[in-house]
């Protein structure tokens, strides 16, 4: 890959991005979340185009334009996200589109497709697993093994890996990477996408490293340390886009003693103090959003205790939580957070129907004093109430969801990647926003993903792996370096802070 | 794409578009795209048709026939409505119909009209209950769930009675019989749930979060909302309409078969869907339903008063609402 460039919008994913592998090789790219890897991906799956920049296929220069081609030139990625289909048996899924026929062509062969499928999953070490199961009835580690299976199934010449150990145990690692050195010596190309640098100093032989959208370079694994690679993933000043903060913490607003929820985290144990901004850091996947979940009342913890101003509050639902002076940005604001086809009006007054409106009828000229306020408040643009939602950018959707939240006047403020999708200006306002609430004495939790507003923003920061609490640093401790060895699993440092 | 349109309406010539659509959609319930006032075109083009077609069509006579015979279906259409709102459907309307009219009939001569007609409406708001409970608490389909209330609502009807029962209460057919000058009472009836139904969606919380869950049901409840006790309130509306229609519908008639209301659910889902509500939720409320409710009635009547025979009635009826589903195709 040559010069490729993509830009979303305003952002730029990529820039000029010089790219090349070689076959019989396993080679990682690594990088923060949002340096350009899944866009990378994508392009070389063909899910979509760059806007600039030429691909060089065995020395041809190729035009991968729909993932169909992609497919035919021998390109598979298996994708973080899965795409099995849940309720049809694994072997429909491994052999979707390919299921060996009868004589005539018009039934399928059950045995035969059954006994293919079968093979594939013992070639690639998994014999554990039943063929003849809907795919819904496999553990995620074992359906990640499916999807690679899918994937090796029609003998690619590329095979695209994103995170596939994020769901695996110690002991199936160990099977895929046997199955990744089986692969590696019938020449196939392998690009390994990880966060874990364990793993890529494990299994590959070469190392891309990409920040911010650009290239930093590759290097030879036995050439490079740890150290090192942390260095060329962060090294970055950090933007000026962050107001100044003045942390002036006062009492506790909220404790976790020993929070857990089983399968998905353990033992999480932190506090949030008044007119403090907490930054929880964590890869997707560390669990963070499941923790937000469970103090917000989305989500029901199995163990531990939540305290809200010292006493013990369980909320069973997000209108518990509300009621105790709890509110939480979610983190996809189309999905959980918005209702598209309705006004601006409408979603800002959702959680607030209960100040605008007296014996179950809504009060229109409060509703609109108070929606007003907050739409010049947070300058949402256009500033017209009866605008729908869903025509606004993403930027003026987020402020929505926001002004949502600010009239609910909470205590707690639960923010999860409040600035995701959003440009640069808006972002630096949600920042300002942000460190108003602060100041006015509200305790505010932001979970993110994006190192720089981690470090920027937070009084503390908090890293979350694999569903438990590997650090706390205070803001003059925080670094990149720090956070990302945390969250890496490189090094532990465990409470204190 | 549809946002390039609204807007373009809403920036260009479409200024007095854009007023009047704010005046009389304040709730924004609806689109903003054209197609989302077709029901209006739709209403106009019927009515000119059927002035156009026969001179009997506005005479006084016909007018307060029509606006009879569409009282039932425009109350099981207006609880259809709101069920669809939240993103459902509502199969055992007809059920309703036929329990509130046995109900009604069969009590009239115990307890009097009108305790006999409260009595209806009762068990029609349980059965409502007993959906909304199936569809929000345990989290069942809709469809599955009316499907089988239908068969239920529909057995015990029987069981209540299996000859048409007839009143034996003079003043019966009062109801459906008498007028307040040229509008038969039961359409001043069906205004007025119109006119609350309007309002509910339009001005309480409890309405705009009706609307909001076809739209979002996650971001409804991570509002804080009791998403559960709205989606059983739309049933329990629903439930009681049916049985309201039922008990208009018997009075008028003057007789309660037990199998009154056999396939009225697709009356109801013709109006609502002809008003521009969409299935699954998303769009839909009170005066496009009434301008449903009208079109398709008039469409009805016109054919009636043309003597077209009944199954030629269902032809068009099924053409008319592919057309208007057609029209508001979400586009990709």
């Amino acid at each position: 890959m040559q010069g490729i460039s993509k830009s979303y919008g305003g952002t730029q994913a990529l820039r000029d991005v010089d790219f090349s592998a070689k076959s019989g090789e396993v080679h990682a790219i690594v990088g923060e979340n949002g340096a350009g890897k899944s866009t990378l991906v994508k392009i070389l799956s063909g899910a979509i185009q760059p806007d600039t920049g030429q691909i060089l296929i065995n020395g041809t220069q190729t035009e991968i334009d729909s993932p169909q081609f992609a497919h035919r030139l021998g390109i598979r990625a298996v994708h973080q996200h899965f795409s099995l289909v849940p309720h049809l048996t694994v072997t429909e899924n491994i052999l979707l589109g390919d299921m060996p026929t009868g004589k005539l062509r018009w039934w399928i062969n059950w045995p035969e497709a059954h006994c293919r499928a079968q093979e594939i999953i013992e070639q690639i070490g998994f014999r554990d697993i039943d063929v003849r199961k809907p795919v819904s009835r496999l553990s995620v580690s074992q359906q990640q093994m499916v999807e690679i299976a899918k994937a090796v199934e029609v003998k690619p010449r590329i095979l695209i890996m994103d995170e596939p150990s994020a769901v695996l145990s110690q002991e199936e690692l160990k099977r895929l990477f046997a199955l990744i050195k089986q692969l590696k010596e019938k020449s196939i190309l392998i690009l390994y996408i990880s966060h874990r640098l364990n793993e890529v100093f494990e299994i590959t032989d070469r190392v891309t490293v990409l920040k911010d959208g650009a290239l930093v370079g590759t290097v030879r694994i036995q050439e490079t340390d740890r150290g090192d690679l942390i260095k060329m993933m962060v090294g970055r000043t950090l933007d000026e886009v962050f107001p100044d903060r003045h942390a002036g913490s006062g009492a506790e607003i909220l404790t976790l003693n020993g929070l857990g929820m089983e399968g998905s985290f353990e033992n999480i144990s932190f506090s949030v103090a008044q007119g403090e901004i907490v930054g929880l850091y964590g890869l997707i996947g560390s669990g963070r959003t499941e923790v937000a979940r469970c103090i917000f009342g989305a989500g029901q913890p199995t163990s531990g205790e939540i305290r809200l101003n010292g006493r013990v509050v369980r909320p069973k639902s997000p209108r518990d939580a509300l009621k105790a002076g709890i509110a939480m940005l979610t983190e996809d604001r189309i999905r959980d957070g918005l209702v598209l086809f309705l006004s601006i009006r409408d979603n800002v007054s959702l959680a607030n129907f209960q100040l605008m409106s007296r014996l179950g009828i809504l009060n229109r000229r409060r509703q609109n004093s108070l929606v007003r306020s907050k739409v010049q408040e947070l300058r949402i643009r256009p500033p017209e109430m009866d605008r729908l939602v869903r025509t606004l950018s993403g930027g003026n959707q987020q402020k929505v969801v926001l002004a949502k939240w600010l009239l609910a006047r909470a205590k707690l403020l639960i923010l999860d990647e409040p600035t995701r999708g959003v440009d640069v200006a808006t972002k630096q306002e949600i920042y300002n926003i942000i460190k108003g609430l602060a100041d006015s004495g509200m305790g505010i939790l932001l979970i993110s993903s994006e190192m720089p507003e981690i470090l920027g923003m937070s009084d503390r920061a908090l890293v979350m792996r694999e569903g438990r609490l590997v650090g706390e640093f205070l803001r003059q401790q925080a670094t990149e370096q720090n956070l990302l060895a945390c969250a890496a699993g490189v090094i532990e440092k465990s409470g204190g802070g | 794409m549809s946002a390039d349109i609204s807007t373009t309406k809403e920036k260009g010539g479409g200024a007095y578009f854009s007023y009047l659509r704010k005046r009389w959609f304040p709730g924004g319930a609806v689109h903003g795209r054209w197609v989302d006032y077709a029901f209006i075109g739709a209403f106009v083009v019927a009515i000119g048709i059927g002035t156009l077609a026969t001179e009997i069509f506005f005479t006084e006579a016909n007018i307060r026939n029509l606006s009879r015979q569409i009282v039932s279906n425009g109350l099981i259409s207006l609880g259809m409505l709101i069920v669809i709102l939240t993103g459902g459907i509502d199969l055992s309307v007809g059920s309703i119909v036929a329990l509130g009219g046995v109900l009604s009939a069969g009590m009239s001569d115990k307890v009097g009209i009108g305790p006999a007609i409260l009595i209806a409406l009762f068990f029609g708001a349980v059965v409502g209950w007993v959906n909304g409970v199936f569809v929000a608490r345990f989290k069942l389909q809709p469809f599955i769930v009316t499907l089988a209330t239908m068969g239920i609502v529909r057995g015990f009807v029987f069981v209540y009675t299996e000859t048409p029962l007839v009143s034996k209460h003079p003043d019966f057919r009062i109801l459906g019989a008498s007028s307040v000058g040229p509008l038969p009472v039961t359409m001043i009836i069906m205004l007025i749930c119109f006119a609350l139904i309007w309002f509910f969606l339009n001005r309480t919380p409890t309405g705009r979060a009706t609307v909001a869950i076809g739209g979002n049901k996650e971001a409804v409840w991570l509002a804080g909302i009791n998403v559960q006790r709205t989606i059983i309130l739309a049933y329990v509306l629903s439930g009681l309409f049916s049985a309201l229609a039922g008990a208009i519908l018997v009075s008028r008639l003057g007789i309660a078969q037990p199998s009154l209301g056999i396939a009225y659910e697709l009356d109801a889902i013709a109006a609502c869907v002809i008003g521009g509500a969409i299935l699954g939720g998303g769009g839909g409320g009170a005066i496009g339903t009434f301008c449903g409710v009208l079109t398709l009635g008039m469409i009805n009547n016109l054919l009636n008063l043309h003597g077209v025979q009944s199954y030629y009635q269902e032809i068009i009826k099924g053409a008319v609402i592919l057309l208007a589903v057609l029209a508001r195709r979400k586009e990709r």
